[in-house]
């Protein structure tokens, strides 16, 4: 067996995901990715000393266990690759046992871990990509530490929204497609072909191709690629690639059509990621029916907010529903374009400050990828909102089939 | 016969109590034993389907956590069934152990709320409590009714 099937211990530390009907679903998402969940195994006398060890007291019997757990795998007593830290979603008790927990495994261990509440509609397809990123690192530190594109190799990202093809020639980009995405298949083979052609190459010359996004498996099934991988990891690389910032602490925001995630990398390897899909109220789709609303094109949505004052309007897209009814009141009281187009570029980062920055530790530099990236007013607003200096990497936008072909490459010299 | 519902509801203690006074005991191991032999269910190691939070909402409205209401869905049946019922707080892990404070104030609200005698104690930690504590629940199963149709 390869080292990149290799079979990955998680350790599923939780309180009762069992009682909430999910426990079939997290189970099969780690199954798709060759992994088992394991609970880990520790000294039930230590739930007695467990609090004040910890230093959090709590009334539920189940979390002082999570604690334990994490203690146990922290300390060896308990090997596993990986751990999922998972609790129900609304439990305020439990999301500040969640976090602490996550962070306490992280500061104290080098072992990946996530952590996601969930609720009783939680499906395996969502738990997915985290799973699938999660055993990455614990699987394939080789192909994540690879800082140089070398051969000819082709990256897709089949997006929510848009469909990306970039092809590489020895750590150069020479060719790249964006279309949007309607057909999977269809827009992938597009955007390639817009690809091929701008490098002046058929597909047939292609040594590696690597593919990420939602359609991955779909296209990478289509294509025959070599890597079919998540984009939690595929994007990291690619930002810190770009960026020029592969060695050292780095601090990744994508911000996509659908979803947004924040991951913090560590010598181009990512560590700690969050990944937001509950509401698109934080996503490039709401930033696109704003300017819809506006009248104006996307691409001149972000000139417009930077024009404007974000303060002179109230806008809060934490529902993206809720979010256009307070842009059509403020537009309904007078409010000029560029203010509101201003607020909204401020609110949707001010979601991802909210719900993603509290549990990343934001370590400089920030590099901020995804399509929303070009719009100018979101590293503005980002920039405001943390005051640090953001960097929006050239190919910003590219990101994901930048990483894919960086990553593929790995399996020409292979 | 009496059925009585106990807390927490997984004590074999209070479990064994119950049926050496010719008592019905209503525990969580009997509502996981039902879940876990009812043929067509597999959903391991506790057999609890998403259709179950949703049989909690009987219980507890959608906002509170789906952990809560799928708990709630095998102790709140019991509940219902109750006719008496034990409740110990505060106990040590060993004597029962109820993983989910939201739950426990749940349980012990709807125990209390239902027009059945219901005993409450605090978990014994000396020997003078200890005895103590079987003599009041010994006075309380002998009290119940043992002609009660099951």
């Amino acid at each position: 067996m390869s080292e990149d099937e290799k079979y990955v211990k998680v350790a599923l530390v939780s309180c009762g995901s069992e009682f909430a009907g999910v426990q079939s679903q997290l189970d099969s998402a780690a199954e798709q990715v060759n992994a088992q969940l394991v609970y880990p195994e520790m000294d039930v006398s230590s739930l007695d000393t467990i609090e004040m060890e910890f230093g959090l007291q709590v009334a539920s019997a189940d979390l002082k266990l999570m604690m334990a757990r994490a203690k146990a795998v922290v300390e060896g007593v308990a090997r596993v690759d990986g751990v999922f830290v998972t609790s129900c979603f609304r439990c305020a008790e439990a999301a500040i046992v969640r976090n602490e927990v996550r962070r306490y495994i992280h500061q104290n261990s080098d072992i990946p871990v996530i952590s996601y509440s969930f609720t009783e509609r939680t499906t395996a397809a969502t738990l997915l990509t985290r799973m699938e990123a999660l055993t990455t690192i614990a699987r394939r530190k080789h192909l994540l530490a690879r800082e140089h594109q070398s051969g000819l190799t082709a990256g897709l990202d089949s997006g929510s929204t848009t469909t990306k093809a970039i092809i590489m020639r020895d750590d150069e980009i020479i060719g790249e497609g964006w279309v949007p995405t309607i057909n999977v298949i269809e827009s992938a083979e597009e955007a390639f072909g817009i690809a091929l052609k701008q490098a002046n190459t058929k597909k047939e010359d292609i040594q590696s191709i690597g593919t990420t996004g939602y359609g991955r498996f779909l296209i990478g099934e289509h294509f025959n690629a070599d890597l079919v991988q998540e984009e939690i990891t595929v994007n990291s690389k690619g930002a810190v690639y770009l960026a020029g910032q592969q060695n050292g602490p780095a601090t990744v925001i994508d911000i996509g059509g659908m979803d947004n995630k924040a991951i913090s990398v560590e010598d181009g390897i990512p560590g700690m990621f969050t990944m937001g899909g509950i509401c698109a109220g934080a996503s490039g789709r709401f930033l696109e029916m704003t300017s819809k609303r506006l009248g104006v094109e996307i691409t001149e949505l972000g000139k417009l907010a930077v024009k404007g004052m974000q303060e002179k309007v109230e806008m809060n897209s934490y529902c993206i529903v809720f979010g256009i009814q307070s842009l059509v009141n403020s537009l309904a009281q007078g409010s000029a374009a560029q203010d509101v187009a201003a607020a909204a570029c401020h609110s949707v980062v001010e979601q991802i400050f909210e719900q993603q920055l509290q549990e990343v530790e934001v370590k400089e530099p920030l590099i901020l990828v995804g399509g929303s990236s070009l719009i100018e007013g979101i590293p503005k607003a980002l920039g405001d909102l943390l005051k640090i200096d953001v960097v929006v990497p050239p190919h910003s936008q590219m990101i994901g089939a930048v990483g894919a072909a960086l990553l593929a490459s790995g399996y020409v010299e292979e | 016969m009496t059925k009585v519902f106990i807390y927490p509801t997984n004590s074999l203690i209070l479990s064994d109590l119950i049926e050496r006074f010719d008592h019905t005991p209503l525990a969580m191991m009997g509502a996981v034993h039902d879940k876990i032999t009812t043929i067509g269910i597999d959903s391991p190691p506790l057999n609890i389907t998403p259709e179950d939070p949703k049989h909690g909402l009987k219980y507890a409205a959608v906002e509170v956590p789906a952990g809560v209401r799928g708990r709630m869905a095998l102790i709140g049946p019991l509940i219902d069934e109750a006719e008496a019922a034990i409740i110990v707080d505060d106990a040590a892990i060993s004597f029962g152990c109820m993983g989910c404070a939201r739950t426990n104030e749940l349980t012990k609200f709807l125990t209390r709320d239902k027009d059945i005698p219901v005993l409450e104690l605090v978990y014994p930690y000396s020997d003078e409590e200890g005895k103590d504590f079987v003599y009041k629940i010994s006075e309380f199963l002998e009290s119940l009714p043992k002609d009660v149709k099951s």
